[in-house]
């Protein structure tokens, strides 16, 4: 059949790009290899250029197909499934990009994407090294390449295209019968609400510019064991490794601040195993970054260094698999659906895997180690041990992450236990302990050698001054987490003491070891912020308190429930003030009647002993674009040292509570009155401004708001501005709501008759929304905390840098 | 031997033991029958909502209770009771994990995760019900 209306050559010339990408990734992989290999110099010149221009075109595809889709998602060229499937017309602008990555193929896209400007960079900065090391971030783009190819290959499917054609996708659909179907999709499908957050627009770019980022020392740690010049090529990717950790670990953070703004499990981490999956493979970096220091300085520890910067790359693609293979579909909250590319993604990891472990484990012997031991008071000694610490508790987090996969192979059926992520923390909680103690000490000894009045000299001030504080906190901080018994409670506290350990020696030690130069202080600054950063997980997860239990009266004990039942969730009723802990709450009025997808509910809040007053706003958006029932957003208020955090859990089934009022139509002049049941309204003034709260129509052509003033029986005066939008031909009517008199006022149409207008009188319903609420203290240190950590990583990545 | 070589094989040791002790407590998926044998074990269970029965929640009377039935694919069924609100797409779910412990004839659910059509959006149907409605404007 001839389609009328398709426009297909964004589309083409995508497909085109892609191919591109990955014929000239494949010659730069090719042409790099014969670099390092050959002999002559004059050989490895010539290869080295053919390899430059052929990664060039490959950084000019990859960004050509970046904005094709870009171009194709803004265009709403809804003829393309990804563009259909993705986005809708009524997005707002900045969502364009979450558009883009909120699919598989285009969070492939971006990863290729900071590949090829990690690989810009290196081609200008990698001096000697830049071959081999090219080498493998060429061979990773044809991998990648691949995964966005979508044809097949023997009946098997390679990849999958952004930019598949809708009806080549479901060619069984009616709707392409037609052979003008493209006319008809008037809109598409939109983008998942839950991703319609600001931190969406900033958290994948981030977060993969790090997962991208750990290639880059995989490379190195390849270079150095196919080249044999191990320790020296190791020591230029150290500002590599400490850039990767920072990005990735902020990316990370973010992803965790989005969960605590945006979904209601009510926190941040939940150690979910798509949270994991990232998790580990930063943590392994760090051990890696450990080591290669005690390296640099003394010449230990190359080997595990080696091993390090290979695992952590293996366990990004990994978890590349563990997310995107569907393999985790019954155990994790938010991974990907099953692509159909399993043997792809498993063969992503196996040709990594393979080669690498057979290179290492062939040059194992060459890489030059040291015999004699470390000394038990040297720095490079507590280093290795800190690092096989957290390496080892990278192994536990990966075990129990992936029993999906044991099961899958083994054919066994086990899940985690009652308490998942008590499974993580009572093993965590010890690990912080060594952690924390590690972090504070380590950098007051000496490599070789500390002799023990030097440190005693130099760390007696800073222990002295940490017991106390967190004798202080134990005593009067009010930290009861005895769910899982004594032990595990001392061991929190003596957990918060290793943390304030880590905060405060690490802090004193830019004054005591460094003089107070800032500039080398990088180290002392990450572990100040990670010391800051446990204390905020200690403290806002032992002390988080739910506050919404139930204590309404009209909770009628049915007799099912025991004492146990976390009656966790009140239920409101608008207008109705009820008790919560020290709070008066009162659900006062909601945005039902906007036209709004998303519905915010207006929660106030009054301090019975003080007083104060604030207002949550709580929003969801309910049978949002075929996503039946409820996503909840929830809104929290913020203090300095504790966050109030509200969200909704429950509402009245829309269809037992179905609004069956209908707008009256009504043809009216300016300064007419109109009469409703409980008053009247007249039409004060026609114009394009407006004031109403949350609503933008910024994307819009023009706005045709009235001002209608609301005269209730009771002479109360109210003030509703619906408004009429017009948007590339298309008009869509807000109406206004005066809760008050429980009115609804539409604007029609400006006609030469006059201005119609629809008056709708709610059937006054019982509303009520049921909530959940929690307290979390000291939440900020932990953002503050990751703040400074990576401004540590940044700082020593921008000396070691230049030190290079 | 090395001191780092002992601590190693120390540390790996006890990770392992640690480990292997942990495994004991892990759970298992079980279908409806044999969770019925295991009473009082917590268990996973992948099941379906019975849509021939009532749901019965009611946020007035009580937020924190809902109870159901759930049948398994081997066609066995139980009621669920789960102390939280209902989660918003029960009603619409093709296949629900419980999470929780048989209690005589009665699971005690203690999470429940759903596994939403709406989740999967390359299902022709699910891709057609949204082209329904934005073919229609």
């Amino acid at each position: 059949m001839q389609y009328i209306g398709e426009r297909l050559l964004p589309g083409q010339l995508g497909h085109l790009f892609v191919i591109i990408s990955l014929v000239a990734s494949l010659v730069a992989a090719i042409a790099y290899f014969k670099a390092v290999q050959s002999d002559l110099p004059a050989d490895k010149e010539s290869w080295k250029r053919l390899a430059r221009i052929a990664f060039s075109l490959d950084i000019v595809s990859v960004f050509a197909i970046f904005f094709l889709l870009v171009f194709l998602i803004r265009s709403h060229y809804f003829e393309y499934f990804y563009v259909y499937k993705n986005s809708s017309t009524e997005l707002e602008p900045k969502y364009i990009l979450s558009c883009l990555w909120s699919a598989s193929e285009g969070s492939f896209l971006l990863w290729t994407l900071w590949h090829a400007v990690l690989g810009g960079v290196l081609m200008f900065k990698g001096k000697e090294w830049e071959a081999p090391v090219m080498t493998v971030i060429s061979f990773a783009q044809v991998c990648l390449a691949t995964m966005l190819l979508g044809i097949y290959f023997f009946g098997k499917k390679v990849g999958a295209s952004p930019f598949v054609l809708f009806r080549q996708q479901m060619p069984e659909l009616p709707l392409f019968a037609s052979a003008d179907y493209v006319t008809k999709i008037k809109n598409g499908n939109g983008l998942n609400p839950l991703l319609q957050n600001y931190w969406m627009v900033i958290h994948p770019p981030v977060l993969f510019l790090g997962f991208a980022s750990t290639i880059v020392p995989f490379a190195y740690g390849i270079a150095g064991l196919w080249t044999k010049k191990f320790g020296e090529v190791m020591k230029a990717a150290l500002p590599w490794a400490l850039f990767s950790a920072g990005i990735l670990g902020l990316g990370i953070m973010m992803g965790a601040a989005w969960a605590y703004e945006s979904l209601t499990f009510g926190g941040y981490w939940a150690w979910d195993p798509v949270e994991n999956a990232s998790l580990v493979p930063w943590l392994v970096l760090v051990c890696g970054i450990h080591t290669l220091l005690a390296y640099r300085s003394t010449g230990h520890s190359l080997r595990a260094t080696h091993l390090f910067f290979i695992l952590q790359f293996i366990l990004i693609l990994y978890s590349t698999f563990l997310t995107r293979s569907g393999i985790l579909g019954d155990t994790s909250v938010h991974s990907f659906a099953d692509l159909g590319m399993n043997l792809q993604l498993l063969l992503f990891v196996l040709v990594f895997l393979i080669p690498a472990l057979i290179l290492f484990a062939g040059r194992y012997k060459q890489i030059p180690s040291i015999v004699k031991e470390e000394s038990i008071s040297s720095r490079e000694f507590w280093l290795f041990v800190g690092s096989l610490v957290l390496f080892l508790s990278a192994l536990y987090i990966t075990f129990f992450t992936s029993l999906p996969v044991f099961n899958n192979v083994a054919d066994k059926k086990k899940a985690l236990g009652e308490d998942q992520e008590y499974t993580y923390n009572r093993v965590m909680v010890l690990v912080t302990v060594i952690l924390g103690l590690l972090t504070a000490i380590t950098q007051y000894l000496k490599y070789k050698n500390t002799s023990r009045e030097f440190l005693l000299k130099k760390i007696g001030v800073p222990t002295v001054i940490s017991l106390i504080i967190s004798v202080l906190i134990s005593i009067f901080g009010g930290i009861h987490y005895d769910k899982y018994g004594v032990g595990y409670l001392a061991a929190i506290h003596v957990a918060i003491f290793a943390a304030i350990y880590s905060v405060v020696a690490n802090a004193m030690y830019i004054w005591i070891g460094m003089k107070g130069d800032i500039k080398k202080a990088g180290a002392s600054v990450a572990h100040f912020g990670f010391g800051l950063v446990l204390v905020g997980i200690l403290i806002s997860s032992s002390k988080k308190e739910v506050i919404s239990f139930n204590t309404s009266g009209i909770a009628v004990p049915f007799g099912q429930d025991s004492k146990e039942d976390p009656k966790e969730n009140l239920t409101l009723i608008r207008g109705q003030e009820m008790n919560m802990l020290n709070y008066k709450v009162n659900y006062r009025k909601d945005t039902f009647f906007t036209g709004d997808p998303k519905h915010y509910f207006e929660i106030n809040f009054q301090d019975k002993e003080k007083g104060e007053e604030f207002n949550l706003y709580p929003n969801a958006f309910i049978n949002y674009k075929g996503n039946s029932g409820l996503m909840a957003n929830p809104d929290s208020k913020h203090y300095w040292n504790k966050d109030i955090f509200t969200y909704i859990t429950s509402l009245p089934d829309p269809e037992k509570n179905k609004d069956t009022a209908n707008y009256h139509d009504k043809t009216v002049k300016i300064g007419e009155k109109v009469f409703f049941a409980s008053g009247y309204m007249t039409v004060d003034k026609v114009s394009s401004e407006y004031e109403r709260a949350r609503i933008n129509t910024k994307a819009a052509d023009s706005v045709v708001a009235l001002k209608i003033s609301v005269i209730g029986k009771d002479s109360s005066n109210h003030l509703a501005q619906p408004l009429l939008v017009y948007t590339k031909g298309n008009a869509v009517s807000i109406p206004d709501t005066v809760l008050a008199q429980d009115l609804s006022v539409r604007l029609n149409a400006i006609t030469p008759e006059g201005i119609s207008i629809g008056v709708k009188e709610s059937d006054s319903l019982l509303q009520y929304v049921t909530l959940k609420a929690y307290v979390f203290p000291m939440i900020n240190v932990l953002w503050i905390g990751i703040i400074v950590m990576v401004i540590g990583f940044l700082m020593s990545m921008w000396r070691r840098f230049k030190g290079v | 031997m090395k001191k780092t070589h002992i601590l190693i094989l120390v540390l790996i040791a006890a990770a392992v033991g640690y480990m292997i002790m942990t495994m004991g407590s892990l759970s298992t998926y079980e279908s409806i029958a044999s969770a019925k044998q295991k009473q009082g074990k917590f268990v996973h269970v992948i099941a379906k909502l019975d849509k021939s029965q009532p749901i019965e929640y009611d946020a007035i009377k009580n937020p924190n209770y809902l109870s159901f039935v759930a049948v398994d694919s081997l066609g066995n069924s139980a009621k669920v009771i789960y102390h939280s609100p209902k989660p918003p797409e029960l009603e619409n779910t093709e296949r629900v994990v419980l999470k929780g412990k048989m209690e005589g004839e009665v699971f005690e659910c203690k999470d429940i995760l759903l596994k939403c059509p709406s989740k999967y959006k390359d299902d022709p149907r699910n891709v057609q019900k949204s082209l329904n409605k934005n073919t229609q404007q």
